[in-house]
């Protein structure tokens, strides 16, 4: 019988920064730990990503791995509201949005919650 | 200048136009500590930042250049001059020619001997002598626009040469961020500007070292998560570059902040897209099989990181008039504050149709929304009791735009009830086009300043 798993948002087991170039975003999703790296690659899809997203309208949503660091790189193109000279938002570099992706529920195996970052 | 191989020492005292000006002391103190060859480059150049620069040079000839420029420099000048610490920027925005003279200017009322500074041209492309290659690349889209500034993102050969020819400081315009850092490393190594590997590596210290404090604990803090020692003082980064392009990110001695491993993982993928290919004009880095490790406290290690070829073609950014952009806000508070708000959106909706409204209920929901007001329509009012209702709207007239802050001034009186500290704003758009032109029709040269007469 397998463990029990536990579902937790995402900033608890990764973290991340967001940058833009004209109306494409990119967002690092990086595990707090190793070993919590396989519960990204399964659970943090193209498809996920791009669900989540989906008030922004993504023309593409690309992910790119990078094991030696264990963490993901989203690549998000026309999710800018046409970039920083375009967009009305406030925010028109979209620096918040890796807050956005990290509100993201994921399961984690009950025995790997002490990699778990912050409080439970 | 001979090639060497003993390590360098590049320090970042500036990762943005408007950065903090007190950054570059500390940097300065540390490269003089610790002796050996150092460069101190200030990286202070975004996509509408030179916009916003060709704007000022047209209305002033002796400017477009870093407005901070003096600010950032004066309080390390004299001591980078007198410990051979070269200089390196991309200040030069507009006018990299009259930032120089500035410099010359600067350093001769501080009664010190002139340096030898070069300014690297070619970059910008803004002259009617271009248009014909802007043109062939952006065809109608180039039609009845206004055209600000046309700049070609270009590399660090300029200033390797630069260098070589005795340059204490370097000052160009849209240099590619990177390249302010694998110049002067091409100089100091004496690498061949098909050296892919060392290029990549230096590319990526540079890239590590271009947003300043964010590689440093700057950008990264998040209470209980990603604690940040004495962020108030956060200090500024210095790699240190090895004869293969190696580098290990440092920061400047007796300043807050941290160089953490996850702090550098997310600078090391800050505006990257593809990790096998980030394209720059000296090279292309394949960071796919990057690795980073501890080196001690606040030293952390990059290493896997390889080269291919440079790209065939340089990234060119036009920017041109966009019109008008309209802003106002209004604060509601306390009992029912967040209905209140949402009833004033409706009010300016009802009274500007002809504008596309962007709203935002600050407190309630912002800058998480779209422009189109999607995730505002789908998520269900809430009872926020202090909401900062905000709207935003471009025209490509004035006249239509402007009616945006009467109307949200009108709330005083005619809007719901409470609402108070109306700010509005009407300013100038800047658009941009980009486009990719072959590297032959750009050359580019380094011009060694004249004495002054």
């Amino acid at each position: 019988m397998s463990a029990p798993n536990i579902t937790v948002p995402l900033y608890r087991a990764a973290h991340g920064r967001t940058g833009d170039k004209g109306n494409r975003s990119n967002i690092s999703v990086i595990a707090w730990h190793p070993d919590l790296y396989p519960m990204l690659l399964s659970q943090v899809t193209e498809q996920v990503v791009a669900q989540h997203f989906a008030h922004r309208q993504p023309g593409r949503v690309q992910r790119f791995e990078l094991p030696g660091l264990a963490a993901l790189n989203f690549v998000l193109d026309d999710v800018l509201d046409g970039g920083v000279n375009d967009a009305l938002n406030l925010d028109t570099h979209g620096k918040a949005l890796s807050f956005w992706l990290l509100d993201l529920p994921i399961e984690i195996p009950a025995e790997l919650a002490p990699l778990l970052e912050g409080p439970p | 200048m001979s090639p060497s191989s003993s390590p360098l020492l590049i320090g970042c005292a500036a990762g943005f136009s408007g950065d903090r000006v007190d950054a570059a002391g500390p940097v300065v103190d540390t490269l003089i500590a610790r002796g050996g060859p150092a460069f101190l480059i200030f990286e202070t150049l975004a996509e509408r930042t030179l916009a916003l620069a060709q704007l000022r040079r047209r209305a002033d000839p002796q400017a477009g250049f870093e407005p901070l420029l003096d600010d950032m420099l004066r309080p390390v000048l004299a001591r980078c001059l007198a410990h051979n610490i070269r200089i390196v920027s991309n200040f030069g925005a507009a006018n990299p020619l009259a930032a120089a003279r500035h410099i010359q200017a600067m350093a001769a009322g501080m009664g010190l001997a002139a340096p030898r500074i070069a300014v690297v041209a070619g970059d910008d492309l803004s002259g009617a002598q271009h248009e014909p290659l802007l043109r062939a690349q952006l065809g109608a889209a180039m039609d009845g626009i206004r055209k600000v500034s046309a700049n070609a993102y270009i590399g660090a050969e300029a200033i390797a040469a630069a260098l070589n020819a005795g340059a204490q400081i370097v000052v160009a315009g849209r240099v590619a961020d990177p390249s302010l850092t694998v110049g002067p490393a091409m100089s100091h190594f004496g690498w061949r500007a098909d050296d892919w590997d060392r290029l990549a590596r230096a590319t990526m210290a540079g890239h590590l070292l271009e947003c300043g404090a964010q590689v440093c604990g700057g950008y990264f803090a998040d209470p209980g998560y990603k604690d940040v020692p004495d962020l108030h003082a956060v200090g500024y980064p210095i790699a240190e570059i090895d004869s293969d392009g190696h580098c290990v990110i440092g920061k400047a001695a007796g300043t807050g902040g941290v160089v953490s491993l996850a702090g550098v993982k997310e600078q090391l993928l800050y505006e990257v897209h593809d990790p096998a290919a980030y394209l720059t004009p000296d090279v292309v880095a394949d960071i796919s099989a990057a690795q980073l490790s501890p080196a001690g406290p606040d030293r952390v290690t990059l290493s896997g990181v390889r080269g291919h070829a440079r790209p065939a073609n340089l990234k060119v950014n036009v920017c041109h008039e966009g019109g008008w952009l309209a802003e106002g806000e209004i604060s509601y508070a306390g009992p029912r504050a967040e209905a209140r708000a949402r009833l004033a959106a409706e009010v300016l909706r009802r009274r500007l149709p002809e504008l596309a409204l962007r709203v935002d209920l600050i407190g309630a929901l912002s800058i998480m929304g779209d422009d189109a007001g999607r995730l505002l329509a789908q998520t269900p009012a809430g009872d926020a009791r202090d909401v900062r209702l905000r709207v935003a709207a471009t025209h490509a007239e004035r006249a239509q735009a402007e009616r945006l802050p009467r109307e949200v001034t009108a709330l005083y009186c005619c809007g719901p009830a409470g609402g108070g500290g109306v700010r509005t704003s009407l300013t100038p758009r800047l658009n941009t086009l980009s486009c990719l032109v072959p590297r032959g029709a750009v050359p580019l040269r380094f011009e060694m300043l004249e004495k002054e007469q």
